[in-house]
């Protein structure tokens, strides 16, 4: 325990990194897969822009890049890292690549949503005289809000994991500290805390997440 | 001049799968709406009457022929001019279709955001139709706290927003109960009497034609089979399609099957008379027979309303001497329609 109360400055810093890793990478690929979600589910067929080529081309990047295990896409985007923020490892870095890598999950997760609204509400708007700008922005993010809030709940604890994986090009965070401190000098209380902390972390977002969304869904 | 006019109109869908055929979901059809109308379109499922109604605000786009809304063809609109378009056009669904995000007000309020009407206005128009499809007191409810029933009335009152001209609606009863299909079919009444909305039916039923309707179109196929007045189209049903109709509310010429439990109960002839409103009464057949001596007995059918004129089938047991029977059914064919079922 004394290595903890020792080691608490640290503690609190790599805590800190951690929630910046989390929420800034959560913003920036959050965005990004809103962004890419949308227009796969603007031009499926049948859609409001249905465009073959356009969603044929999305799509097969999101299929590509999604499945990448973490720890190698971190690596082999280090140089495309380093090439748009000017270093390949640290906080920033890893922030960068976090938030590429989310982005093609929750583009998926963001167009299994928007499909669950249903045809008919979108014909209903469109009789009432609303354009597919209008359409997508006033009917089909509002219909799909709920499970929406849902999706980015679960993406949270999912970069979370990442978070601690970007360790590797000395990310920061609660997971190097864990490594670093718990693992490699013998001191299983400091990767506990470090343990007990992250799954705080999580239940609060995870509480806050679900809460907001039954608010939404008025359940 | 007709409010809608549909002209030589077809609707090719392309194949679903590769190498498969068209869907020619519309096929050549011709309608003249009048302003005024609830004009019913009755076909069974896949007949094409979505796919019809849905090009009259340009929903789908045709193929090829034209549909002239007010004086316009609007085939030849831009999306931006179909917009304003759709604004004088209300429509209703059979799943009602609202938005679930937004509470009673906010549906009804939709049409007016999107044509871009100040706040105020809005707020005391949607005040006005809460009141005319009876939900003034739902006004914050959203839509899944609602029967099938005030779903349907907020679906009405949502289409009469900015007071269209036109209201089509999809099997707009057909996910409710004949209760409540009564109520909103007599809400869709006063729509068209009081305020003058010419309606356009999509059904497959029967009774949503014989209690709305006043004209009527069948199809089948993507074709209109038979169209016009309905009472003229329904007592004289030409195209097999509204005979079947027609035989859902009223009974024909009893089937082979019905035939052969009348006879295993009764031993005389049978003839079957067809009554219209306007044509020979009951009384006047009934005293026919009874002047020749004739003994009949009502065993089939029945008359029912359309239009609020009767109209109908009475299969009768006739007993007595042949020759008698057959001068009376010879000298009745000049009244009334009348064939011997064998
Ligand atoms: N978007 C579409 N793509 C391909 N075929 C369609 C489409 N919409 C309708 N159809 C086809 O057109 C025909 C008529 O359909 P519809 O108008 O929905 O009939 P109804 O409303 O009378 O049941 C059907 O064969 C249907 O499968
Ligand atoms: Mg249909």
């Amino acid at each position: 325990m004394d290595a903890v109360i020792d080691l608490a400055p640290l503690f609190a810093e790599a805590a800190f990194e951690t929630l910046w890793l989390v929420f800034a990478s959560l913003l920036f690929g959050g965005i990004g897969g809103l962004i890419v979600g949308l227009a796969l589910y603007v031009t499926r067929a049948g859609n409001l822009f249905a465009n073959r080529v356009v969603f044929g081309v999305l799509n097969v990047i999101v299929n590509i890049f999604r499945p990448i295990p973490f720890i190698i896409f971190l690596t082999a985007f280090q140089p495309l890292a380093r090439l748009v923020i000017g270093t390949g490892i640290g906080t920033e870095a890893a922030i960068f690549t976090i938030s590429l890598a989310s982005t093609f999950g929750i583009s998926r997760i963001v167009e299994q949503n928007l499909l669950t609204v249903s045809p008919g509400v979108i014909e209903a708007a469109r009789a009432a005289g609303a354009g597919p700008l209008r359409t997508i922005l006033t009917i089909v993010i509002p219909e799909a809000l709920g499970p929406l809030i849902l999706g980015y709940t679960f993406v949270f604890v999912a970069i979370v994991d990442m978070s601690a994986v970007a360790g590797v090009i000395n990310g920061g965070g609660l997971g190097a500290f864990a490594i670093q401190y718990g693992f490699r000098q013998f001191e299983p209380a400091v990767t506990w805390t470090s343990l007990a902390i992250v799954i705080i972390l999580v239940q609060v977002v995870q509480f806050l997440g679900n809460g907001l969304a039954r608010k939404v869904l008025r359940r | 001049m007709p409010l809608v006019q549909i002209r030589d109109v077809t609707k090719v869908y392309p194949a679903s799968t590769r190498g498969g055929e068209p869907v020619r979901a519309i096929d050549g059809v011709d309608l003249d709406i009048e302003e005024g109308d609830v004009y019913g379109i009755i076909g069974y499922s896949g007949a094409g009457k979505s796919t019809l109604v849905r090009l009259v605000n340009a929903l789908e786009s045709t193929t090829s022929g034209s549909i002239i809304v007010d004086g316009t063809d609007i085939t030849t609109l831009s999306e931006r001019e179909l917009r304003k378009l759709r604004l004088g056009i209300g429509m209703i669904f059979q799943q009602f279709n609202l938005f679930s995000s937004r509470t009673v007000r906010g549906n009804i309020a939709y049409p007016l955001q999107v044509a871009g009407r100040p706040k105020a206005e809005i707020r005391a128009r949607v005040d006005e139709l809460l009141d005319f499809v009876g939900l003034a007191d739902k006004a914050s409810n959203y839509p899944d706290q609602l029967s099938g029933g005030q779903k349907q009335r907020v679906g009405i009152a949502r289409a009469l927003a900015t007071s269209p001209r036109i209201l089509l609606a999809d099997e707009a009863t057909s996910a409710l109960d004949p209760e409540t299909t009564h109520e909103v079919l007599g809400l869709l009444r006063t729509v068209n009497r009081e305020l003058g909305v010419t309606i356009i039916v999509i059904t497959h039923e029967m009774d949503v034609v014989q209690s709305l309707a006043t004209k009527v179109a069948v199809m089948e196929k993507g074709r209109v089979v038979e169209s016009g007045d309905v009472f003229d189209v329904f007592s004289r049903p030409q195209s097999p399609a509204s005979q079947r109709f027609v035989s859902t509310v009223v009974k024909g010429v009893p089937s082979d099957i019905d035939l052969e439990a009348l006879r295993a109960r009764h031993s005389g002839r049978f003839v079957t008379v067809t009554f219209r409103d306007g044509g020979a009464s009951q009384s006047d057949v009934f005293l026919e027979f009874g002047r020749e001596g004739i003994g009949f007995e009502l065993v089939y059918g029945g008359v029912n309303e359309i239009q609020g004129r009767a109209f109908g089938n009475l299969t009768l047991e006739l007993t007595g001497a042949d020759e008698r029977i057959d001068a009376v059914i010879d000298r009745l064919r000049e009244r009334v329609e009348i064939v011997e079922v064998v």
